[in-house]
């Protein structure tokens, strides 16, 4: 494979309102390729890194993410991952990845009941997913979240097994918004599906505040490029 | 046929919503309440051999999330 280009799919839903800086940033900041998948199709396009972005799919109405996961896209997302394709959920896609299944665990109301929309600090709990390579486990990065529906809860032998596991993979500093363990991002038990409440694609250039998340789309195109 | 399904947070998960309205409630005088948990109601119409059947799986497979809800329902006839 040497140097050629990974290509990123990022998903559209009705509602979703991040797609397009996560495609400016995978395209002219990461240097990767990148086509949009419209969430009325099935065909990933050969895509070998899925993102579901943030937005507000299908204006969260019932629960956030809820709606969404039925979308025939997400038949495709799901056979993806189950063949070991690695799928990324920010913000409102996490919330899709853990209606799905895909993720263990559910979002609530944040326990403040405000919506969120601030830099948080996070520490980098496990370094070694497709996402997390180029991070090192213990270092303090930070990334902005925008929610309200961020409390992480699973049940107590859910949340056990996946401490247990290490599936883990970011926790906020301070915790803003109620998330059992301060639990910010996890990934699966196969290590190809991860899904984090804050924003990577808006931290990935020095003039938005921070770059630290530009590390995780590079992480995934070369573990891809080395796969 | 018309269908009633309330779907609720299951006792052990916090209810951060119906922890303000019982506070905003104690403020309001009302000191006599001691809990408030809120929910969602559906009202389904729905024309079919065997609603009992549809609207079960209706309510676990979309209206509720079974990490943190449960639900009911009951048909009006």
């Amino acid at each position: 494979m040497g140097n050629r280009k990974v290509r990123f799919g990022v998903v559209v839903f009705p509602g979703t309102n991040c797609d397009r800086d996560t495609y400016h940033v995978i395209q002219d900041v990461a240097g990767e390729e990148v086509v949009y998948l419209w969430h009325g199709e099935r065909d990933l396009k050969g895509s070998r890194v899925v993102v579901l972005p943030g937005g507000f799919s299908y204006g969260d109405y019932l629960r956030s993410g809820a709606i969404a996961r039925f979308s025939p896209i997400m038949e495709a997302v799901r056979e993806f991952a189950e063949e070991g394709g690695l799928v990324l959920g920010i913000c409102n896609g996490f919330q899709i990845l853990l209606e799905a299944g895909l993720l263990p665990g559910a979002m609530l109301r944040n326990r403040g009941l405000r919506f969120i929309c601030r830099f948080e600090d996070l520490v980098v709990e496990n370094d070694e997913t497709p996402f997390t390579l180029l991070y090192q486990r213990g270092e303090r990065i930070r990334m902005p979240i925008a929610h309200i529906d961020g409390n992480y809860f699973a049940e107590p032998r859910a949340l056990a097994e996946l401490e247990g596991r290490r599936g883990v993979v970011f926790r906020y500093l301070k915790n803003p918004n109620g998330s059992l363990n301060d639990i910010a991002g996890i990934i699966n038990p196969r290590g190809n599906v991860m899904g984090l409440m804050p924003h990577p694609e808006r931290a990935s250039e020095a003039e938005l505040g921070s770059t630290d998340g530009l590390r995780m789309f590079l992480s995934a195109a070369r573990y891809v490029r080395e796969s | 046929m018309k269908a009633k399904i309330e779907v609720f947070l299951k006792p052990e998960v916090l209810d951060p919503q119906g922890e303000t309205i019982k506070r905003a409630l104690h403020t309001l005088g009302y000191e006599t309440v001691k809990e408030v948990r809120q929910g969602k109601v559906f009202y389904i119409d729905l024309e079919d051999e065997n609603p009992e059947k549809v609207i079960e799986e209706i309510a676990r497979k979309v209206l509720s999330n079974p990490v943190i809800e449960d639900f009911r329902w009951e048909i009006e006839k």
